[in-house]
């Protein structure tokens, strides 16, 4: 393995393990995204010839890609994990959030309520996410053990310090940390390992013809979930997805891109930042991402 | 190609983030909508020009303040090696931060105003990487434009410098001239600096020398984890997994495991990507050992002949990091030490260093926020460490306020004085 990549393995694995030691119900975010899929084969590695010794949990709002779905029921087999589902749809049957509804509507944000209710109701004190500090300006400022009060709420301005390689997971029950084990890594890097490794992902990430529709400067996949307005003329275009998410907030790129070897250097010679490309969820305000992770949010 | 960490630090307004904007910008690691969205800021706030500490300053509170309250993470790349930035916050009362981003770096910039020439942040933020053992670090005189790229005010400056250093411990300093708002000697030459022979900023970061950085001499591996697959196809599989802190383990050493002091061989080395016959400082590995020992995370595995020092009193320097309470002394904190936890009391301080003149103040009871002292602690379990200038990982500790949570301080044991 190249000595760039090898570096963030090591930090990775490291962050991992030491979670898995020190706390008690440890549990990691599984979505069928690339930067998942990367997270969960590092666990995998990190405890072989074992096994990983957490479960796997999806929030699935309902309208996801169904490509990605049945990806995530195949990896989780092939990868011998427990997979625990947390449903948006479960989340407004039981009158805990209400569903929103428009042409507009998205359960993206959803999540947050179903998230936080799977955290207390399986008391889990460690949620593993494969969020990158290059995706985004706040998440370039989270540590990489991140505290959660007993509100799941992240408070920017008083992140414990975090030194060297040690990581401080002390709380009280009820609170949790989000662990991001994947904070160094750049999109390149991501890629470069799922090439290196021979890593499986879902097939939305290459390219392939679709019916799409343009929206705010940007293809929207037209889908059960997600119908083109009067004006939003649909066609069948050649695209991919740079990132795998909800379906109402998740926009495809134009890309003949149909190999890793492609993808990687379609990567390196892109001029706009993966959210920026394909996430309608960020474009709420300058700081939409700071202000929905204060919240609880991945 | 290589990783090299560094951390960029500098007073208030010395242009640090404009900086790291230069050095993104100009290395092309700045996307088109990053690009357009602090064009539309700037223009929104009536700046004259671009504002490229916006890239930096991600949270809404340091918009509004327009200031660095919190490291930040930044990640660029070129043909010869990737780069991870932490961008550290120069007020005063975020020592803690630059602290926390300067820990692990493999070289700092320290930017100095042209105008200004050294002063007392300046001073404070360069004993914070001597004592944090950074191994490089860059003089960065920023804003020459405005001294007329006078050699002479350069020359003055790093003379100043220069006297100041001799009484730290600093192993490598390098100083460049640059002018980081248009960009002058930061990634290409500057017309305007043609009297300076050295390398542009940008060059310096791709070739400063890092591979004998680590200490590949002292054997050092902190247990974090034991692997016993409990499944029929791996029934006596026992692996020790952890993060070499030291020195280099191969297949077939035999290796001394504290704190029982039993020895044994290495059998075989497993890691993230595959069998290995030996492994190196900074790489995860899982131990096979030829013995059936009673192992468990926090114990060190080293050579026979070349142990850590072990000890439950120690000395240290501490640095306060909790804003809502001081040091108390006799007060039991937390401690966590390589892969283990124990518990502590600092039992006296021996003084306190004042970080702008290097006086050591004698009788002083407590370390407030940012502030830094010699002192002993008394823990409940032997730690097997070194002197942090020898080995950065088995040689620092943090401490825990055992009531809040907070990570309080942040230490770095020395030798026993004799």
């Amino acid at each position: 393995m190249k000595s760039a990549l090898r570096g963030l393995v090591d930090e990775s694995v490291t962050i991992i393990r030491e979670v898995a030691a020190e706390f008690e119900r440890p549990v990691m975010l599984f979505s069928g995204g690339k930067d998942s899929v990367v997270m969960l084969h590092l666990a995998v590695r990190a405890f072989s010839p074992a096994r990983v010794p957490f479960p796997v949990m999806h929030i699935d709002t309902g309208h996801n890609f169904p490509e990605v779905i049945e990806f995530r029921d195949r990896t989780v087999a092939e990868l011998d994990v427990q997979l625990i589902v947390g449903s948006v749809q479960a989340s407004i049957d039981a009158g805990r959030i209400q569903d929103v509804s428009g042409p507009r509507a998205s359960r993206n944000p959803l999540q947050t309520v179903t998230l936080l209710d799977a955290i207390a109701e399986h008391r889990f004190d460690a949620v593993f996410g494969g969020a990158r500090r290059d995706e985004e300006r706040a998440r370039a400022k989270e540590r990489v053990y991140s505290f959660r009060d007993s509100f799941g709420q992240w408070d920017p301005k008083s992140q414990r310090p975090e030194l060297w390689g040690i990581y401080n997971g002390r709380h009280k029950p009820g609170e949790h940390f989000r662990i991001f084990p994947l904070s160094n890594w750049t999109e390149l890097d991501i890629w470069r390992f799922v090439d290196e490794c021979d890593i499986p992902l879902p097939s939305i990430y290459f390219a392939h013809r679709r019916r799409v529709f343009r929206r705010d400067g940007m293809w929207m996949a037209e889908s059960p979930f997600l119908v083109a307005d009067g004006d939003e003329p649909v066609s069948e275009q050649l695209v991919r997805f740079r990132t795998v998410g909800d379906a109402t907030c998740t926009a495809a790129i134009e890309s003949s891109a149909t190999t890793l070897e492609q993808i990687i250097a379609e990567t390196a010679a892109a001029r706009v930042t993966e959210r920026g490309a394909t996430r309608a969820d960020d474009r709420i305000s300058d700081a939409g991402m700071e202000d929905r992770k204060k919240q609880g949010y991945f | 190609m290589e990783r090299l960490r560094f951390a960029t630090v500098g007073s208030v307004d010395d242009g640090k983030s404009t900086l790291i904007g230069r050095l993104l910008y100009d290395s092309k690691s700045i996307f088109e909508d990053q690009l357009e969205h602090i064009e539309s800021v700037s223009k929104r706030r009536g700046t004259d020009y671009v504002d490229l500490s916006l890239l930096t300053d991600g949270l809404r509170a340091e918009r509004e303040q327009g200031i660095t309250i919190d490291v930040a993470y930044r990640y660029f790349a070129t043909p010869k090696r990737s780069f991870i930035i932490a961008d550290c916050p120069g007020h005063i009362q975020y020592t803690r931060n630059m602290i926390t981003g300067a820990s692990n770096v493999d070289l700092a910039i320290v930017l100095v105003d042209a105008r200004t020439g050294i002063v007392e942040q300046t001073r404070r933020h360069s004993l914070l990487a001597s004592l944090l053992g950074v191994p490089h670090l860059v003089i960065c005189v920023n804003k020459m434009d405005l001294v007329d790229w006078s050699p002479d005010v350069f020359n003055r400056i790093r003379e100043e410098f220069e006297e100041f250093a001799s009484r730290l411990s600093l192993r490598d300093v390098t100083f460049l001239p640059i002018s980081a708002l248009q960009g002058d000697n930061v990634v290409s030459r500057s017309p305007n600096l043609t009297w300076f022979e050295g390398p542009t900023l940008l060059h310096h970061l791709e070739n400063v020398y890092t591979a004998s950085d680590d200490n590949r001499v002292d054997a050092r591996f902190p247990v974090q984890y034991v692997i016993r697959p409990q499944r029929a196809e791996h029934h006596d599989y026992r692996g020790y997994a952890g993060r070499v802190a030291g020195g280099v383990f191969r297949v077939g050493d035999d290796v001394m495991v504290l704190p029982s002091g039993l020895t044994t061989t290495i059998t075989g080395i497993d890691s993230p990507t595959g069998p290995l016959q030996q492994v190196e400082p900074g790489h995860t590995a899982t131990l096979l050992l030829q013995d059936d020992l009673s192992i468990a995370r926090g114990d060190m595995i080293c050579r026979p002949n070349n142990r850590p020092r072990q000890a439950q009193s120690l000395e240290a320097m501490l640095c306060w990091m909790d804003d809502a309470a001081s040091l108390q002394t006799d007060r039991i904190y937390s401690l966590k030490h390589t892969t283990k936890l124990a518990r502590a009391k600092v039992t006296k301080v021996l003084y306190r260093l004042n970080i702008s003149t290097l006086h050591r103040e004698a009788d002083v009871r407590s370390l407030a926020l940012n502030e830094i002292g010699r002192v002993e602690i008394h823990t409940t379990a032997p730690l097997f460490y070194d002197d942090y200038h020898a080995n950065r990982t088995t040689g620092s500790f943090i401490l825990v306020d055992e009531n809040s949570g907070q990570t309080c301080a942040a230490g770095m044991l020395l030798s026993p004085r004799t």
